[in-house]
């Protein structure tokens, strides 16, 4: 190996500026290019908009099709293990079914009571929201950042910002809106900061991603007495999400209060997107 | 018609590291565990460094520019990102090329280990300085760390397809 100065020298010039046979770019001028990139990144104008929604419309679809591959492989892995689990399963689900069977009863009373309360009080039905269900495109299972890519954009009425479900659990909000396709944030991600109540004792605190499988609970009142397997909803501070929608339950992990979620996120596949504002927040 | 035969084969085998490079890319197949997330590795990183060191006219810097572009559409990073980390890396590579008189798959591994260092520092202080998106560096080492522990593995298998490369252009 060569040591002397101007061997170095050379080397980094060759390296960085010097085309191969077959190369149409130096290094340099890529690396250059990159930056320019980065920097448009932060500019934010309709045409450049435009051309970012279409080049992410048209990667999204490639990457859904050379994904069917590798997604056929885990999936059928994925049944072969349901198959052996079957019936473990099966005797769980149907004990559950029984206590379930039992609180629909309490809950049908419940209801009963609550809207004839509610026609008292002349208070508007907070949960009538309209949603759209789409599929989930691409999973990107990256250590680093949650999210997975929807299959409709804003030729659906999506908009940034607007919840995600699956099912009748809250599981993340819409960070990027193409006109064919968006991107989900999931509550999991490092950057996900969201509002929420915890039942019964009321309090409110916001829920951080980890980048695991579990959230934790920050900002807490004062002298707080939390007990775990309280249920968590978003709380609809700041009017950007409906209140009332359930998101797991706490857990308390090495002294810290842990939200374990209702829906495994891992496993997203259909997913419902509130597209209606709650109320309070109509413009 | 015999003539074209070899050329085609030729051409074909001298594209896979390009076709894994965006297949990689385009795949989301970046090798992450979700159950054994800790045994995630960046395969892209490892063909990126390997085929620039072996013979940087097989895997252009052109298609290193695009599949990164690729990559931070499908991942959700901001564009630009990724790139400039591979080409980073295809930069170590390149530099290495040019010093080293005698390769050998042991030497090469030994400078994988700062590049990667330095191409993840770069990837890891784009997003948090200059984006403020949080990353989970814990992650991030363990999968550098991965990555590093088999690029030999890999080396080798690339290694076998690198001899059939220069064997069918001598046919």
């Amino acid at each position: 190996m060569v040591t002397s100065r101007d061997d170095f020298s050379i080397a980094i010039r060759s390296a960085f500026l010097k085309k191969g046979v077959k190369q149409k770019f130096s290094l340099l001028a890529l690396i250059i290019a990159s930056i320019i990139l980065l920097s448009l990144e932060a500019v934010n104008s309709k045409s450049l908009n435009f051309v970012r929604s279409t080049i992410k419309d048209v990667v999204y679809r490639i990457s859904f099709v050379a994904s069917i591959p590798g997604d056929s492989i885990t999936s059928a892995f994925t049944n072969i293990q349901n198959y052996f689990e079957v019936y473990e399963q099966y005797e769980i689900v149907k004990s559950k079914l029984q206590q379930l069977e039992n609180q629909q009863n309490q809950v049908n009373y419940l209801k009963i009571e609550n809207d004839k309360l509610k026609k008292i009080i002349d208070n508007s039905d907070i949960y009538n929201y309209e949603s759209v269900t789409t599929k989930v495109l691409v999973d990107k299972k990256s250590p680093f950042l949650k999210s997975v890519i929807l299959n409709k954009g804003f030729d659906s009425g999506f908009k940034k910002g607007m919840p995600v479900l699956d099912g009748p659990y809250f599981v993340g909000r819409l960070t990027e809106v193409n006109y064919l396709s968006s991107r989900a944030l999931l509550i999991n991600d490092l950057n996900s900061k969201i509002p929420v109540l915890i039942e019964p004792m009321g309090y409110q605190a916001i829920m951080s991603g980890t980048g695991d499988k579990l959230a934790l609970l920050e900002f807490l009142p004062k002298n707080y007495q939390l007990e775990a397997g309280s249920v968590v909803y978003t709380s609809g501070t700041g009017g950007i999400f409906f209140p009332g929608i359930p998101i797991g339950r706490v857990e308390l992990i090495e002294k810290k209060f842990h939200i374990k979620f209702f829906s495994d996120l891992s496993q997203l596949y259909l997913v419902n997107v509130i597209t209606s504002k709650p109320i309070g927040n109509e413009q | 018609m015999v003539l074209f035969r070899k050329n085609f084969v030729s051409r074909f085998f001298s594209l896979i590291p390009v076709l894994i490079l965006f297949f990689l890319a385009f795949s989301e197949t970046e090798f992450n565990f979700e159950r054994l997330s800790f045994l995630s590795f960046n395969l892209i990183y490892i063909v990126i460094f390997y085929w620039v060191l072996k013979n940087p006219d097989i895997l252009g810097y052109g298609f290193i520019f695009l599949a990164g572009i690729i990559n931070d559409v499908i991942i959700g990073l901001p564009i630009g990102v990724s790139s400039i980390t591979y080409l980073v890396l295809a930069g170590f590579a390149a530099y290495v090329r040019y010093l080293t008189v005698e390769p050998s798959l042991i030497y090469d591994w030994i400078v994988f280990v700062p590049s990667i260092a330095v191409t993840n520092s770069v990837y890891f202080y784009i997003l948090r300085i200059f984006f403020d998106i949080e990353v989970n560096y814990i992650a991030l080492a363990l999968n550098s760390g991965v990555t590093i522990f088999l690029y030999p593995i890999i080396g080798i298998l690339f290694n076998f397809l690198f001899k059939i490369i220069i064997v069918q252009k001598n046919v």
